[in-house]
């Protein structure tokens, strides 16, 4: 055999090991996809988005969780980001080769991969304890615990990619660093930066611990802030564990539609990488 | 050649060439004097001085890693941004030491234009790049500012080609647009120094030659200073030539002395094309 032919030989191997193994993971994905689908679809109903979580044997909807959800990812959402922004801006811009700035990247990281119930627990310490009852707020602050990191972190290294020749040509002008950052980092760096935002808000979307032990839950509309509120990861906890097939299937209905709001944040999330801000 | 022979092509005003004959000898504009510069624990400019004239472009020359573009970051002390980087000794605008502690960086920096190796749009409007450096010095009313952002792209021969397009973005121009309009950026602040780092070295030679065209015209106004690894850009474009070696000064001259009799065989031999 030739070293030519050993060297296809070799490759068509390599290839049909990648191609098999890649089959094996998409496989997995498209299977939980598929149940999700078949189980849910009959549950998203007109009476989904305008009824209550009901009790068992009853009809009912998922309305007071799908705005527990959104109210709870949105005030988490306008906590986290613009302090996970600002942290990030420091440890780009200002903390250059110090070692405070080290030390908060590599505690950022630890946050970045903590298991969320841990960030439940410790805000169930911190606010449900004193606070001497369970309540939205105290979800919206686990959840913007969990915003942080991840904007920290695509912020940096958004910010780390933005050229330092960009940096020199604003200084050059006497612009103050402030205003390089604001007017031209930020620029040229915002794409990347909401990218970031979205992908934390898909990662909270679907978080079940950290609401388990803050927001609990709660069988009726209340928009207070300072109460229990319902949410969709953990009413999909409560109803998929029941015996109860109407709660079974609401449990899907609520799996499916979390599936789908993560599913366009995150493509909407690699449509706007893609898309520059200046069009030629 | 030593500092003294540099001292001495600095103080003795020069013969005035012949295209300049009818004009004033031009009066020196920055004193760069005894100037060291240190990358954290590497020296990489060793005692230089020399003058820079108002009025006139002085060309830094030499092979890669010399110094030149060090010594073009001394003079609006932009090396600043990075820490670990410092420089001692003097440089004397007008009257002012600009190396002195306590000086505002900005303003100074608003003082003295830069233009750099590779063009550097903002990602923003050609109209804003050209206004975010007015805009940081001076309130316009709109008026005043677009009259500003219209002169400062027609001095960079830009006007005719981008005027109808003001609101599209500095990065859809081609690579030589780009650099004329990062020329128009440094003009519009109105600065009394430009420093120019290779400023067409990236560019093809159509570019390049409006770039010089252009210094040829702004040199009416400004005191210019420009390296470049070109030497037929420095005899062509430029009035005093300074030849580094390994962060030295090795001679300063006028151009046409540096290009036809240098004194200094080193000079010689990197001109020549013997080494280099």
């Amino acid at each position: 055999m030739n070293v030519y032919a050993r060297r296809r030989m070799a490759n068509g191997v390599v290839m049909t090991l990648s191609v098999v193994a890649t089959a094996f993971g998409v496989l997995w994905l498209v299977l939980v996809l598929w149940t999700l689908l078949e189980n849910g679809i009959a549950a998203i109903t007109p009476a989904l988005f305008s009824q209550m979580t009901p009790p068992p044997g009853s009809a009912g909807g998922l309305l007071n969780a799908i705005f527990g959800s959104v109210m709870m990812t949105l005030v988490g959402t306008l906590i986290g980001t613009p302090t996970g922004i600002m942290a990030g801006t420091f440890l780009a811009e200002y903390s250059r080769g110090s070692r405070f700035g080290e030390v908060v990247r590599f505690i950022n990281d630890i946050l970045l991969s903590a298991p969320s119930i841990i960030v439940g627990l410790f805000v169930y310490e911190l606010m449900v304890v004193p606070m001497a009852h369970f309540s939205a707020w105290a979800g919206a602050v686990a959840l913007a615990i969990i915003v942080i990191p991840v904007v920290v972190r695509t912020t940096e290294d958004m910010l780390n990619l933005v050229p330092n020749s960009l940096r020199e040509a604003a200084s050059a002008l006497g612009s103050p660093k402030w205003k390089v950052i604001v007017m031209v980092s930020y620029r040229a760096a915002i794409q990347g930066m909401v990218t970031g935002v979205m992908l934390a808000v898909a990662r909270i979307a679907g978080e079940t611990a950290p609401l388990l032990f803050t927001a609990l839950n709660n069988q009726f509309w209340s928009t207070d802030l300072n109460a229990p509120m319902a949410n969709l990861p953990v009413v999909i906890f409560q109803f998929a564990m029941s015996p109860y097939a109407d709660w079974q299937t609401l449990a899907w209905g609520g799996a499916l539609l979390i599936t789908i709001s993560v599913l366009i944040l995150n493509i909407s999330a690699r449509a706007l990488a893609s898309w520059s801000t200046f069009k030629p | 050649m030593s500092p003294a022979t540099a001292r001495q092509a600095m103080t003795i005003p020069p013969p005035d060439l012949q295209q300049t004959a009818a004009q004033p000898a031009p009066r020196h504009k920055v004193l760069i004097r005894n100037v060291d510069f240190y990358y954290g624990a590497f020296k990489a400019l060793k005692n230089v001085t020399m003058p820079l004239h108002d009025r006139r472009v002085t060309a830094f020359i030499g092979p890669s890693g010399c110094g030149k573009s060090t010594l073009l970051r001394v003079l609006n002390r932009i090396y600043e941004l990075y820490p670990g980087q410092r420089a001692t000794g003097e440089v004397i605008v007008d009257s002012e030491n600009i190396l002195a502690p306590g000086l505002d960086l900005n303003l100074l920096r608003a003082r003295i234009g830069m233009v750099f190796q590779k063009p550097t749009p903002f990602p923003m409007s050609i109209y804003d790049n050209i206004a975010f450096g007015v805009r940081l010095y001076e309130s316009l009313s709109r008026h005043e500012l677009d009259e500003r952002v219209e002169s400062a792209l027609r001095r960079a021969a830009l006007w005719e080609e981008v005027k109808d397009k003001l609101q599209q973005s500095g990065l859809s121009l081609s690579g030589g647009q780009q650099q004329r309009l990062c020329i128009a950026r440094a003009v519009a602040v109105r600065p009394e120094i430009l420093l120019l780092d290779e400023p067409a070295s990236a560019l093809d030679p159509i570019s390049t030659q409006r770039i010089e065209e252009l210094i040829a015209e702004l040199k009416a106004d400004y005191c210019i200073a420009i390296v470049t690894h070109n030497m037929q850009q420095a005899a062509r474009t430029s009035d005093y030539t300074a030849f580094m070696y390994l962060g030295e000064l090795i001679e300063f001259d006028e151009t046409e002395r540096i290009f036809t009799h240098p004194k200094e065989k080193h000079t010689e031999d990197y001109i020549t094309g013997r080494f280099g």
